[in-house]
C-alpha cells in the first residue's frame, strides 16, 4: 500500500473514459434492443397463436440456460459466420448481448403485460382500437411504467455483463484497466480505482431506482 | 337494430348464456336485470363481440357479430360501451381518454377531436375538467368521462355495463343523470343495471335473467306491474324493499 500511486490512474483517465464510453454506448444500445426484442417475446409468449407461444418460450428458456460468456464467445465467431463477412467484436457482441438479455426483458415485460386488467384492453377494443393499437397506445405504455424499476435494474445488470467483452478484446472501461494495469505494472491500483468506479455507478443507479419506484407505486 | 338470437355460451363446462333470443329496435332503451351471475354481463359483451359465443347469431345493423368476414374492430366503432369500473386509461387525461379512439381510429385532426372532446365534457357537466388524469377524479366524474369517450365515436347504439354499481351512492344520481338525458336525446341503448327508479323512468323494455336465460323480456309497464314469473317477482320484491 506504501507505494499507491494515483498518478497511474490519473495519467490514465482519458484512455479509461474512453472504454467508460464503449461500455455506456454498448448497455445503451443493447438494453434498447432488447427491451423491444423482449416485448415482442413477452407478446408472442401472450398471444393465442400456438407457434408464437412455443417460439416466445423457447427463446426464453434457450438463453437463460446459456452462460453469457458462452453466448458472446459464441456470437463472436458464429455472426460472421452467418452473414458471411467481417463483422467487429462490437456489432457481434451487441447482437450477442441483445438476444441474450432479450430473454430476460421478455419475462419482465410479461409479468407487467399480465399485471394490466382485461378491462383496459376491453376499453380499448370497444373503441375500435385493433390489437396492435390496443397494445401501443392502452397496454404497453402501463406495463412499462409499471415495470420501469424493474427494467432499470436489468439494466444495471446489463452494464455490469458487459465488461465480458473483455474476452473478445473489446476496449469496454473494464478491458482498458486491465490493459492499463498490466502495461504499467499497477494491478492494485487500477482494479481498485475500476471496482470504485463500478459501485459507485451501480449502487448510485439502484439508489436512483428505489426512489423512482416509491414514486410509481405511491 | 341489434338482434339477438338464440344465442348459447360456455365457459368451459359452465352453460352461461341458454338460447338467449331479444332485438333492441332504433331508438329503444332497454335494461337488463337480474341475480349476480345470471350472464347479463356477458350478454352484453357478446353484442359487441368482447365475448365470443358458440352458438347463435348477433346483428348490429345487419353486420354479424360473430361472422367470419366481420371486420369487428369496424364494428366496434360505432358501438359505444361503458363499463362498471370505468376502464379509462389511467396515463392518459380526460381529454386523451376522448380523443384517442377519435384519431387513431376515425382518423379526426387532433384539433377536431379535441373540439368535439370539450363539447362532449360540457354535456356530461365535466366542462373544465378535461387536463385531469384519472385518479384525480371522483368515481362519478370518472365514469361521466367513460361515456363521454365512448359518445365521441358517435355510437349507433350504446351498451351499458353495470354503470353504477362500483359507485358510492352519492355519486349514482350524476351518471343516471346523463344516461337519462343520453336516452332522451333518442339513442339506442341497452343497460345492464340494479337501478330499478332508472329502469321505471327511463327504459321502454326490461329484460329479466336468471342462471343464463332470459325469463321475461316485457314492456316496462308490464315488467313491474303484472311480472309472470315468480323468478322476476321474486328479484323484484327483494330489489325494491328498501
Amino acid at each position: 500500500m506504501i507505494d499507491f500511486d494515483f498518478n497511474a490512474i490519473i495519467r490514465n483517465l482519458p484512455y479509461l473514459w474512453q472504454g467508460m464510453q464503449l461500455s455506456l454506448l454498448l448497455t445503451g444500445l443493447a438494453a434498447a434492443g432488447s427491451i423491444v426484442l423482449g416485448t415482442i417475446l413477452a407478446l408472442m409468449r401472450l398471444s393465442g397463436v400456438r407457434l408464437f407461444q412455443w417460439i416466445g418460450t423457447a427463446w426464453v428458456n434457450f438463453f437463460r440456460s446459456l452462460p453469457l460468456l458462452l453466448v458472446i464467445f459464441w456470437f463472436y465467431f458464429l455472426v460472421p459466420m452467418v452473414v458471411q463477412r467481417q463483422v467487429d467484436a462490437f456489432n457481434s457482441a451487441l447482437i450477442g448481448f441483445v438476444l441474450f438479455e432479450a430473454a430476460y426483458y421478455c419475462e419482465i415485460m410479461r409479468s407487467g403485460i399480465l399485471s394490466i386488467s382485461r378491462g383496459q384492453a376491453w376499453a380499448g377494443y370497444a373503441l375500435g382500437l385493433r390489437y396492435s393499437q390496443t397494445m401501443r397506445y392502452v397496454v404497453l405504455p402501463q406495463a412499462f411504467r409499471n415495470m420501469l424499476p424493474i427494467l432499470l435494474t436489468q439494466t444495471i445488470i446489463l452494464f455490469q455483463d458487459t465488461s465480458l467483452v473483455f474476452v473478445v478484446g473489446l476496449a469496454d472501461f473494464m478491458t482498458s484497466a486491465v490493459t492499463v494495469a498490466q502495461r504499467d505494472s499497477r494491478l492494485l491500483e487500477l482494479y481498485t480505482f475500476t471496482a470504485l468506479v463500478y459501485f459507485a455507478m451501480c449502487y448510485g443507479a439502484s439508489a436512483y431506482v428505489k426512489q423512482l419506484q416509491k414514486k410509481i407505486h405511491r | 337494430m341489434i338482434e339477438i338470437s338464440n344465442i348459447n355460451k360456455w365457459f368451459g363446462s359452465f352453460h352461461v348464456l341458454k338460447n338467449c333470443s331479444t332485438q333492441v329496435a332504433k331508438g329503444e332503451v332497454v335494461v337488463i336485470c337480474g341475480p349476480s351471475g345470471s350472464g347479463k354481463s356477458t350478454l352484453i359483451k357478446c353484442v359487441n363481440g368482447l365475448e365470443p359465443f358458440q352458438e347463435g347469431t348477433i346483428t348490429v345493423n345487419d353486420i354479424s357479430v360473430g361472422g367470419k368476414g366481420t371486420d369487428l374492430s369496424k364494428l366496434r366503432a360505432h358501438i359505444g360501451m361503458v363499463f362498471q369500473n370505468f376502464e379509462l386509461f389511467p396515463h392518459m387525461t380526460a381529454m386523451q381518454n376522448i380523443c384517442l379512439g377519435q384519431t387513431k381510429v376515425l382518423g379526426r385532426s387532433t384539433t377536431e377531436a379535441q373540439d368535439r372532446a370539450n363539447a362532449l365534457l360540457q354535456r356530461v357537466g365535466l366542462g373544465e375538467l378535461g387536463y385531469k388524469y384519472p385518479a384525480e377524479l371522483s368515481g362519478g366524474q370518472q365514469q361521466r368521462v367513460a361515456i363521454a369517450r365512448a359518445l365521441a365515436m358517435d355510437p349507433i347504439a350504446m351498451l351499458f355495463d353495470e354503470p353504477t354499481s362500483a359507485l358510492d351512492p352519492e355519486m349514482i344520481n350524476e351518471v343516471l343523470d346523463v344516461m337519462q338525458e343520453l336516452a332522451r336525446s333518442g339513442m339506442t341503448m341497452m343497460v345492464v343495471t340494479h337501478e330499478m327508479g332508472f329502469a321505471r323512468r327511463v327504459a321502454d323494455r326490461v329484460i329479466f335473467m336468471d342462471q343464463g336465460e332470459i325469463v321475461e323480456d316485457a314492456t316496462k309497464d308490464d315488467f313491474f306491474t303484472r311480472s309472470r314469473s315468480e323468478r322476476a317477482q321474486l328479484f323484484l320484491s327483494k330489489i325494491l324493499q328498501h
